[in-house]
């Protein structure tokens, strides 16, 4: 951009333009944590999605004959469970319930929480007033207690989980919505949308809306992260999915915690899982926090 | 559509009618206190009790220091605020309560150019969505005739019609300030209120769109009111101005009238600021330096609400009628009027001849060694005067 100001009209061929999403893409892959960050994401997401096709074993039936296997075992890479179960199925099967419930759960906690966010931020005064206090004691409670507290009352079972990491996520995206929305509300292109006479649910749905999603973006993918270790620690805490024998991150730590000194890979290996998959999804939701903002640019 | 359209200020029958009519204009900002239980403790009285008319085809410029309310007034007169008080009439229409579908009619005849051309442009959308989109919300013409349309504008604007792809971060300042006009442009309003368009600015780039908006005016015939704080820019593109100070005009005056006989001490030290492009001029002038802050607008002081500033007073001996007399806009001559008790006093002193850069040879000479920082009422009087 050296055409400052010379009335522009010289026949400067109009290039080929990016949006914004555009050049964040193109940010995102030149930042190397965050690719980093994708690729643990798409071993995660591959692991979960092909888990039968990578693995010959039943996740949930194993043989006695076969229990505590240790890893590098001929046709156990990873050793077998107390059960006698392949623990690479077992972590392979578990990560399509993490991934699952992981995503699932964002997704709920952006409906309600985005919801109440874009409701309090656009109308401001006693809407906003009301929905933040409400927003303020969901905060007040600890994540994991307020998910606990879900699961113990409408009874285990995924759904109930999904809903139960959900809640815990929902106040959060409100609150970062409404947040971004109110400075939006007060800047120069919103007034200068009002000014031509532009309706409020114009406002808000192409001038603050895509300008607001951006930050709501970067706190979901954090969110991810945080939502794989919320179930597993649900699940270690026996309040993963109902049946006991499914195969679960969370579950199988809890599983193994008694037999930590004869097969301490049964810890070692659910736990790498867990913090691959939650480093990868952080890796990437700072990425996107730096490639989206375009005041961090370099 | 086509942009002649509104050329013609002198369409019959609207001659004589201001094209707007502020009447005692007040816009107050409540303060509260408590966090759920909230009552009001006071107000910013951004905007308190303007009047001036504006004709068609005129420009005004309104100047003053920051937070003196020129700002809030623009706003309000193209009703992004409600007003607490007064009264604004477009074209013979009351706006003042105007709301819902009327009000946003008459948005189409009153436009906005914004001081931050950063902040001004929404980021996610490309240039023909942000010039056509008065078009779009007033409904105008068919997707076609709008892609044109913004073609045009952008070509009146002196950018390449081919731009409107392109998103805001890919302009410079200059650039993006002309898609501000364009969008402005776009409805063919009547008024535009400018609002410290070319602030934000490189001072080369200032010149070129205040020369777009004279051109534009000349073509298009458009009334402007002309929002900022630097007086040798509003001198240049204004018809009359009206100087601006803690929510009330203290002077309004041709602009040359202005400029050669400022009346209110708040302008003699705004021109004052002003550098003249004359070595010689200029280094026997002195500047007056206004001494503290602007006082609080929720909070203004009584009288005259300059008096805890001014030059003059010092040197009248601090009457009393300043701090318990609010002064009245009066005119002193056609056409100028000043809201100062001793606006007489003004005139012909070497303050005022100093500021404008005429006359007063001898006098200033003799103190033309003194610091420039000195206030005024330290420096010894010229003798003389």
């Amino acid at each position: 951009m050296t055409a400052t100001a010379t009335p522009a009209r010289r026949a400067a061929p109009a290039r080929a333009s990016r949006g914004l999403w555009r050049d964040a893409l193109v940010r995102l892959t030149r930042n190397g944590p965050a690719l980093l960050g994708m690729f643990f994401i798409v071993v995660f997401v591959l692991a979960a999605v092909l888990a039968p096709v990578i693995s010959p074993y039943d996740p949930i039936a194993g043989s006695l004959a076969n229990r505590l296997q240790a890893p590098g075992t001929a046709g156990h890479v990873l050793g077998t469970d107390l059960q006698g179960r392949d623990e690479l199925t077992r972590i392979l099967y578990g990560a399509r319930i993490s991934l699952q419930v992981g995503v699932i759960s964002v997704l709920m906690g952006l409906a309600i929480g985005g919801t109440l966010g874009a409701i309090a931020g656009a109308f401001g005064g006693a809407v906003d007033n009301v929905i933040m206090r409400i927003v303020d004691v969901l905060l007040a409670i600890p994540g994991i207690l307020l998910a606990i507290g879900i699961v113990a009352w409408l009874d285990r079972g995924l759904p109930q989980i999904m809903l139960a990491v959900g809640m815990t996520n929902a106040p959060i995206f409100a609150r970062i919505l409404r947040g971004s929305l109110l400075a939006l509300r007060e800047s120069d292109f919103v007034v200068a949308a009002r000014s031509i006479g532009a309706t409020p649910l114009r406002l808000l749905l192409r001038h603050m809306l895509p300008n607001a999603l951006t930050s709501l973006i970067v706190a979901a993918t954090l969110a991810l992260a945080t939502a794989i270790i919320d179930v597993a620690g649900l699940g270690f805490l026996g309040l993963g999915p109902p049946d006991p024998r499914t195969a679960e991150w969370g579950t199988m730590l809890t599983d193994s915690t008694k037999y930590l000194r004869e097969a301490p890979y049964l810890i070692f290996f659910p736990g790498v899982a867990i913090v691959i998959s939650a480093i990868g999804f952080n890796l990437l939701g700072d990425g996107l926090r730096e490639s989206l903002d375009p005041r961090l640019r370099r | 559509m086509s942009l002649a359209q509104n050329a013609g200020a002198t369409r019959p029958g609207e001659s004589d009618r201001p094209l707007l009519r502020i009447d005692d204009l007040r816009m107050y900002f409540p303060i509260t206190e408590g966090l759920v239980f909230e009552h009001h403790v006071g107000d910013v009285r951004a905007v308190d009790g303007v009047s001036f008319q504006l004709r068609r085809g005129e420009t005004l410029g309104l100047v003053g220091e920051s937070g003196c309310g020129k700002s809030t007034t623009g706003r309000t007169i193209v009703r992004l605020y409600r007003p607490t008080g007064g009264r604004i009439e477009f074209d013979g229409t009351d706006i003042t309560t105007l709301g819902g579908d009327q009000l946003r009619r008459m948005r189409r005849r009153m436009q906005m150019v914004f001081q931050d051309p950063y902040s001004s442009l929404n980021p996610r959308m490309n240039v023909a969505g942000i010039v056509g989109e008065p078009l779009d919300i007033h409904k105008i013409g068919t997707p076609h005739e709008r892609r044109e349309r913004v073609r045009e504008l952008l070509g009146v604007v002196g950018l390449n019609p081919e731009f409107g792809v392109r998103y805001p971060h890919e302009f410079s300042g200059g650039q993006r300030q002309r898609i501000g006009v364009a969008r402005a442009l776009a409805v063919n309003p009547e008024l535009i209120v400018a609002d410290e368009p070319i602030s934000a600015l490189d001072v080369s780039i200032q010149a070129q769109i205040i020369n777009l908006l004279e051109r534009l005016q000349d073509r298009l015939g458009l009334t402007y009111l002309f929002i900022a704080h630097d007086l040798s820019v509003v001198r240049h593109i204004s018809d009359r101005t009206a100087v601006m100070y803690l929510g009330r005009i203290v002077e309004l005056a041709a602009s040359r009238d202005l400029n050669q006989m400022p009346l209110h001490p708040y302008t003699v030290a705004l021109l004052s600021a002003i550098p003249i492009p004359d070595p010689a001029v200029e280094s026997r002038r002195r500047r007056i330096i206004l001494r503290g802050d602007v006082p609080s607008p929720a909070n203004p002081p009584s009288g005259c609400r300059f008096h805890t500033r001014c030059w003059l007073r010092e040197r009248l001996g601090n009457p009393e009628r300043c701090t318990v007399e609010d002064p009245q806009l009066r005119e002193l001559s056609a056409g100028h009027a000043v809201a100062c008790h001793f606006a007489e006093e003004v005139d012909g002193s070497p303050e005022q001849r100093q500021s404008t850069g005429q006359g007063g040879t001898q006098a200033a000479a003799a103190t033309s060694w003194a610091p420039a920082g000195n206030a005024p009422s330290a420096a010894p009087a010229a003798p003389g005067a």
